[in-house]
């Protein structure tokens, strides 16, 4: 039972069910380590801040046992799991100040005055607003609460921070500075986060690993870089990043690449990942960086004609968008290197990419 | 920006100030002419008799009506002379005289007979018996030939409360209100015991007002919580069978209570049905304290529920799941985060439903006997049945006060600005 000890979190064949007829998750199984910061990534209601509701201990689990350092906590109440928590709202208490608030889980643990006041302030001096403990919350801008939740999750020292989409409120610009600051002040303490959103920008920014879930399932778990490069199924490839997709029918397997009849017509090699066999449908996935206008002949191990339809210009490239094999919405970023080639909407253009950057994964209707 | 920097200009050279405020008079003109007929109706249906009601509670002119020259005559007697010079009597029999022949509405001598009554009970026939006679006396002295008709003209106090009942402005009905009176010489006293009825039952009133209100918050509470935080569709059925009552004549629902709590009613005949009270010892449970507030309670509810519900739904249920994440019991978040939120909806709630009660008349007049009345229902009786509009306004105006008294200590204690009705 190595494994077991090594998991911090460990959810064990976990299903939750509200209303008996549906399960909102099924059978979830994921191990995190001590120290990790792992994102549960996901579109609204495919159960991942029901599994975080879970382990906060706000929901009980229809099945399974949950663990936390190897003990289940199935049965223990949330003010008893010792978690610290970062609300979407922030819920941070109106009625009181911002020291107040703080002060709140370390007067509970009835901690003496001198000691909460100098956990309040220096809790208050690593999110760098040491100024505004006497300051009511409103009086605050979003990302000033912001930062006063996250302070407040972990001024009583908790070992496991979860966080339920915290920075969905704010702006774009302190969306990003926010994620920044959430990561170092991980990497500083070592604390284990899980961290809830459906941001895929902010999981590959901020998370060790990425849980991607979906229909109460989880899709794939594996590291960001590993996700968007080889994402194991087409709700995946579609989720994380931009994506184009072809479909077609495998008319050959050989070595793990697959040999593809499209259905808009012409035949292509992709890697053949997550494919039945030989005559089964497959969804072929293919990021727009990795499709090249124009390729020198033999360059590329595939190359077919494609019509562009609209470019448009965004500086560092072109976006140009195409119709490829019946695929209309077919897109490919074109740099804008000095050397290339001006394009024209309807002109016919070869478009060719290499067999190993194309994914033959699930057929998705 | 310093003081001594010109104003700013806009770009035709007005003042910026000047400009925005000639910009904004059209619509603020408009937003006026919106509200003008519901301030012409309030004016009129409203402020105008509500002040006049006022202005009644201090100011009375019957006795300057009925005799006007005697009026202005002993207005700067000195009234510890106690009997005025002949001239002055000389005056108030010519009065008498005349008013007895003047058939005006208020200008009777019954009227003036009625008003120092109020003062000295039982002086009423003095006053008729003299009048009737008063035509007679033809010469001096004046006094002596009063005494003659009745001996009780021979007294300082009569004189004194002529003078008082004759001036137009008067605390004497305030005094009565609060169980004061005039002595014989002239200072204010507390009415013997026997007499004392307004302040008891201005007491009783605002005790039972507390009591219906503090009841009221104990039953609403809850339900509130539950209606908050149930799924919509739930909710709203909840919320159906809370307003439910505002749909029903407020004497249905009164009458209700009667067939409810009677010595024959559904809850009696219960009870002995099931054999806990014997059938000669049925519950007295209304005509009385106890029907008032029973009554009170249930029509007053909604007034509780609605605020306390308004402010629990903006309350998310992430505040108490983070206080518990944070190691709160159950308890110690309640305590220290949900229920210092609703505070304003308390405040709000126990407010109206207390002024609401304090000013009840329809439900106690009903179901309260002579035990369970309310100030209110005095009220009514001197407006509508003793005719008293002198002493009625005055105890409408202490309770007006007692109104604004208590707003004044919650805005001290919670603050206005915190109050939320929804």
């Amino acid at each position: 039972m190595d494994a077991d000890s090594q998991a911090f979190v460990r959810f064990d064949k976990v299903q939750k069910s509200y209303d008996g007829e549906t399960l909102v998750v099924k059978d979830l199984n994921l191990d995190i380590p001590e120290g990790e910061f792992l994102t549960m990534l996901g579109p609204s209601g495919s159960g991942k801040t029901t599994s975080l509701m879970m382990l906060a201990g706000f929901e009980p689990a229809t099945h399974g046992e949950i663990y936390l350092g190897g003990v289940s906590i199935n049965n223990v109440p949330p003010n008893k799991r010792g978690i610290g928590m970062v609300f979407q709202n922030y819920a941070l208490f109106p009625h009181m100040t911002v020291a107040e608030n703080l002060a709140f889980p370390l007067l509970v643990r009835k901690m003496g005055a001198a000691e909460i006041e100098a956990k309040v302030q220096r809790a208050l001096e690593m999110v760098e607003l040491p100024q505004m403990g006497g300051r009511r919350p409103a009086q605050l801008s979003g990302g000033q609460q912001q930062r006063v939740a996250v302070a407040r999750a972990l001024v009583f020292d908790p070992k496991l921070i979860l966080m339920d989409e915290p920075l969905g409120a704010l702006d774009k610009q302190l969306r990003e500075q926010m994620q920044y600051e959430i990561k170092h002040i991980h990497e500083n303490l070592g604390v284990t986060v899980v961290y809830v959103t459906h941001d895929q920008a902010e999981a590959l920014t901020m998370s060790d690993r990425i849980a991607v879930f979906n229909d109460g399932v989880i899709q794939q778990l594996s590291t960001p870089d590993e996700l968007y490069e080889r994402p194991q199924n087409s709700f995946v490839a579609q989720f994380i990043g931009e994506n184009n997709k072809l479909f077609g029918k495998v008319t050959k397997l050989t070595d793990g690449i697959a040999t593809v009849d499209l259905d808009g017509g012409g035949s292509v090699t992709a890697a053949a990942v997550n494919v039945g066999g030989v005559g089964e449908r497959t969804t072929l996935s293919l990021r727009p960086e990795r499709v090249e206008i124009e390729p020198a002949k033999g360059k590329t191990d595939n190359a077919i004609t494609g019509e562009i339809l609209e470019l448009i210009y965004l500086g560092d490239h072109i976006r140009t968008r195409m119709n490829v094999a019946g695929n209309t919405e077919f897109i490919v970023k074109v740099p804008n290197n000095a050397g290339n080639k001006p394009m024209s909407e309807g002109a016919k253009v070869k478009v060719g990419w290499q067999a190993a950057d194309c994914r033959a994964l699930d057929p998705l209707s | 920006m310093s003081k001594s920097e010109a104003p700013l200009l806009a770009a035709d050279g007005m003042p910026l100030k000047e400009k925005l405020a000639r910009t904004t008079r059209r619509m603020k003109m408009r937003a006026f002419l919106l509200t003008v007929p519901l301030v012409l109706f309030l004016l009129v249906s409203f402020v105008l008799p509500i002040g006049q009601m006022l202005y009644r509670s201090f100011h009375n002119p019957t006795g300057s009506n009925v005799v006007p020259n005697f009026a202005v005559a002993i207005k700067d007697w000195d009234a510890d002379q106690g009997i005025p010079s002949d001239d002055i009597v000389k005056i108030l029999v010519e009065d008498m005289a005349a008013a007895r022949k003047n058939r005006e509405v208020g200008k009777t001598i019954g009227n003036l007979a009625t008003r120092v009554n109020y003062e000295i009970p039982g002086s009423r026939s003095l006053f008729t018996k003299t009048a009737r006679r008063a035509g007679r006396i033809t010469e001096g002295p004046y006094f002596d030939a009063l005494v003659k008709i009745d001996k009780r003209w021979d007294s300082p106090h009569l004189w004194r409360t002529l003078q008082r009942v004759t001036n137009d402005y008067t605390i004497a009905f305030y005094l009565a209100a609060t169980d004061r009176k005039f002595d014989e010489s002239g200072s204010i006293v507390q009415a013997d015991e026997l007499y004392r009825i307004y302040l008891p039952i201005l007491w009783k009133t605002i005790w039972i007002s507390a009591l219906i209100t503090a009841l009221c918050f104990i039953i609403a509470y809850p339900v509130s919580y539950l209606l908050s935080t149930l799924p919509l569709r739930t909710s709203n059925l909840l919320m159906i069978l809370v307003l439910l009552p505002f749909w029903t004549s407020l004497l249905v629902r009164t009458s209700a209570w009667i067939a409810m709590l009677q010595k024959s009613g559904i809850i009696n005949n219960i009870l002995v049905y099931l054999g806990i009270i014997a059938d000669e010892s049925r519950i007295q449970m209304i005509y009385n304290i106890t029907g008032t507030v029973i009554s009170m309670v249930h029509i007053l509810l909604p007034f509780m529920i609605l605020p306390l519900y308004s402010v629990m739904k903006t309350i998310p249920p992430s505040y108490m799941r983070a206080a518990r994440s944070m190691g709160a019991s159950g308890t110690y978040a309640f305590t220290k985060v949900y229920f210092p939120q609703t505070i304003p909806g308390i405040a709000a709630g126990t407010l109206l439903v207390f002024i609401l009660a304090i000013g009840y008349y329809i439900t106690p007049a009903l179901v309260g006997g002579s035990d369970g009345l309310l100030i209110s229902n005095l009220i009514a009786d001197h407006i509508k049945k003793t005719l008293n509009w002198s002493l009625g306004a005055a105890l409408g105006t202490i309770l007006l006060v007692v109104v604004l008294v208590f707003y004044w200590i919650y805005n001290k204690l919670v603050g206005v600005d915190n109050l939320k009705f929804g």
